[in-house]
């Protein structure tokens, strides 16, 4: 074991797979020569080679695209999004191409776009939004989004081995507030798969990304009321891990669910949808979605706090819930 | 260029053949056996046959969707496209998708996306990685002048050109998109005009003059397979028909295509081959009668093929399935 960020293991998982095959490599804005806009692929061009490392021109639909016609004939690219804010410019190639190649055709895809996304930086409007609400009615696509750093490295490693097109969604602001201890062996983590954060008794707490820490705070001044939070870690956005988030609602009947992405028909609407659906009859209370204002992201600080759910806001949720 | 005997029949061939394929469509079309709408490439033929035939085996076409003589040309049979317009089972894609839709890699054959020049950037993919891999393939990416107005037709060219990757792009410049006609898609007299712009070496061609189109495709493609990047063609041609089969074209001034019906590429091969006494009529007619029992053929087995179930609509949305507990 020893311990890195979730920068480093980001980092790991791409050294170590374009080590073991040589169809992977990386394609974006400065990824070559300057190690990319937040450092993630530092070292590689010298390591891998200035073709294998591709610096492109600032031109997301045209490498995106670039990437799907790499993948038909066998490689296995990896995307890199400068920020996650300009995957809007890919949107095309990744929804009209991307994802239905193998429906359409049986032409397998095999992608990884990593979309450096969410704020709490300072970045204002086109540098801190959550995309994977962009696609998460796309058919054909799988999104991920790691909240720790074993994680991070395990579903990006799956991501790259995968024959689909993945969004890999990376918080930028784990990056290098995050570490952990994590295996030197070589492990995956299953793509589609939630895991259970926090085990408790009282109240489920669903969520992903960087809201998973902000849901472990909430837990941890909920306790001291006496109130055990579940906290479940959707990891897969798409396709959801239902049969998770079903058992979940089953053990404590009642339901929190936490996003920084904007609340209007994001994962929330959804996962509250599912539940609804499939298992009414064991909620005790309303399902309460905590999320992000439905604005673009304010780039002052005060604002900014506000428009993202903080820890004090899961709790006014939770103690709402318990009175039921 | 020199192009063989042998080489000049088959051309005429596959012009015939995607002719009187599209021809029998728009009927098929007319009496309500096809799904959807029909698209065809009548009168601008001579483009895809011509930059088709030009490629080789190991190579890759990232057509667009008047080009019926790429699919033929690449060994995808009459009978799968028959049966991929009937929605059959037994099309080329499963009834997943319709029409020119067409794409297989066993034969090296992109999908054509409806957004118009996606083929472009996805083209120069291949070709990427045709260059990092240090093999000698080379990929033909086609759109229309429509297409040359979208992004992705100015991205593809400026990511192949700064790399000088393995690529040929190709115009089919049929004077309309949809109902707009050229100059109110751009304010330059030639398509070719904008490839310039990324550094790419560009010509036009008579896009009705098959000989044109495939020396000219010929010679670009073994420029990029031997390392020299890029080139822009664009063949200039003209949509004989509506946008779709459905349309009757009357924003099309009738003189316009008085004027184009006289430089048929059909024709034109035909006169050509005769002048220069490389065939005699027999063999023409030889070719025609081919074609008309290959295509009887291919609509009956379309006919005769099964529907697919409605649950084999639910296969297939992942290379990797998720895996279930």
């Amino acid at each position: 074991m020893k311990e890195v960020t979730y920068l480093e293991a980001i980092k790991e998982a791409m050294d170590e797979e374009m080590a073991r095959d040589s169809n992977v490599f990386i394609l974006g804005e400065d990824v070559g020569v300057y190690g990319g806009a937040f450092r993630v692929t530092e070292g590689f061009y010298e390591k891998y080679g200035e073709w294998r490392v591709l610096d492109t021109p600032l031109s997301e639909s045209g490498f995106t695209g670039a990437a799907i016609g790499a993948a038909l004939v066998g490689m296995r690219p990896i995307v890199e999004m400068q920020f996650a804010d300009f995957i809007s410019c890919a949107f095309d190639q990744l929804v009209s191409v991307a994802a239905k190649n193998h429906y359409r055709w049986g032409a397998a895809t095999p992608i990884v776009v990593r979309a450096p996304y969410g704020g709490n930086i300072h970045g204002g409007p086109f540098h801190s939004q959550c995309i994977e609400g962009f696609f998460f009615n796309v058919p054909g696509l799988k999104i991920v989004a790691p909240s720790t750093v074993y994680d991070a490295k395990g579903l990006l490693k799956a991501a790259i081995r995968d024959n689909d097109p993945v969004i890999y969604c990376e918080h930028k602001y784990l990056y290098r507030r995050i570490k952990d201890s994590i295996p030197e062996e070589d492990y995956t983590v299953l793509i589609g798969k939630a895991r259970i954060a926090l085990e408790g008794k009282d109240v489920s707490i669903i969520t992903y990304g960087a809201m998973v820490h902000t849901a472990l705070e909430a837990a941890r001044m909920l306790k001291e009321n006496g109130v055990s939070c579940e906290i479940i870690d959707l990891r897969t956005i798409l396709p959801l891990d239902k049969k998770s988030i079903l058992n979940t609602v089953k053990k404590t009947n009642k339901v929190v669910i936490l996003h920084e992405q904007t609340k209007t028909g994001g994962v929330g609407a959804e996962v509250s949808a599912l539940i609804s659906e499939y298992c009414f009859d064991y909620l005790d209370g309303p399902i309460i979605r905590v999320a992000a204002t439905d604005t673009p992201v304010p780039y002052s600080a005060q604002m900014e706090e506000a428009f993202i759910p903080q820890p004090k806001d899961v709790i006014s949720a939770v103690e709402k819930l318990m009175r039921y | 260029m020199d192009i063989k005997r042998e080489d000049l029949l088959q051309l005429y061939y596959y012009l015939k053949l995607t002719r009187r394929l599209e021809d029998r469509v728009t009927s098929l079309y007319h009496q309500g056996k096809i799904l959807g709408g029909a698209w065809t490439s009548n009168g601008t033929e001579a483009v895809s046959v011509g930059y088709g035939y030009a490629l080789e085996k190991d190579d890759i076409a990232a057509p667009y969707f008047r080009d019926m003589g790429v699919f033929l040309i690449r060994g995808i049979s009459a009978k799968r496209i028959m049966a991929q317009y009937m929605g059959k089972k037994t099309g080329v894609t499963g009834g997943k998708e319709g029409n020119v839709h067409i794409g297989d890699l066993n034969f090296g054959v992109f999908a054509f996306p409806s957004h118009l020049a996606d083929n472009y950037p996805v083209g120069t993919g291949a070709a990427l990685a045709f260059k990092m891999r240090g093999e000698k393939r080379v990929v033909a990416a086609c759109t229309g002048d429509g297409g040359t107005s979208r992004g992705d037709f100015h991205e593809g060219m400026n990511f192949a050109g700064v790399r000088k990757l393995p690529i040929v792009f190709i115009c089919n410049n049929n004077q309309y998109a949809y109902t707009t006609p050229l100059r109110l898609q751009m304010a330059i007299k030639n398509v070719a005009e904008r490839a310039l712009a990324y550094g790419i070496p560009s010509k036009f061609v008579d896009g009705n003059n098959i000989v044109e189109v495939y020396t000219a495709a010929k010679e670009a493609y073994e420029i990029a397979r031997n390392g020299g990047g890029p080139t822009f063609i664009e063949c200039k041609t003209m949509r004989m028909h509506g946008h779709s089969e459905h349309d009757s074209a009357k924003y099309v001034p009738r003189e316009l295509l008085e004027e184009w019906k006289k430089k048929d590429p059909i024709l034109n091969m035909e006169k050509y081959l005769m002048e220069n006494n490389i065939v005699k009529k027999e063999e023409l007619d030889g070719v025609e009668s081919r074609v008309k029992k290959e295509i009887e053929e291919a609509e009956s087995f379309a006919e005769e093929s099964p529907y697919p179930n409605p649950e084999d609509g639910l296969n297939g949305l992942y290379a990797t399935p998720i895996e279930e507990e």
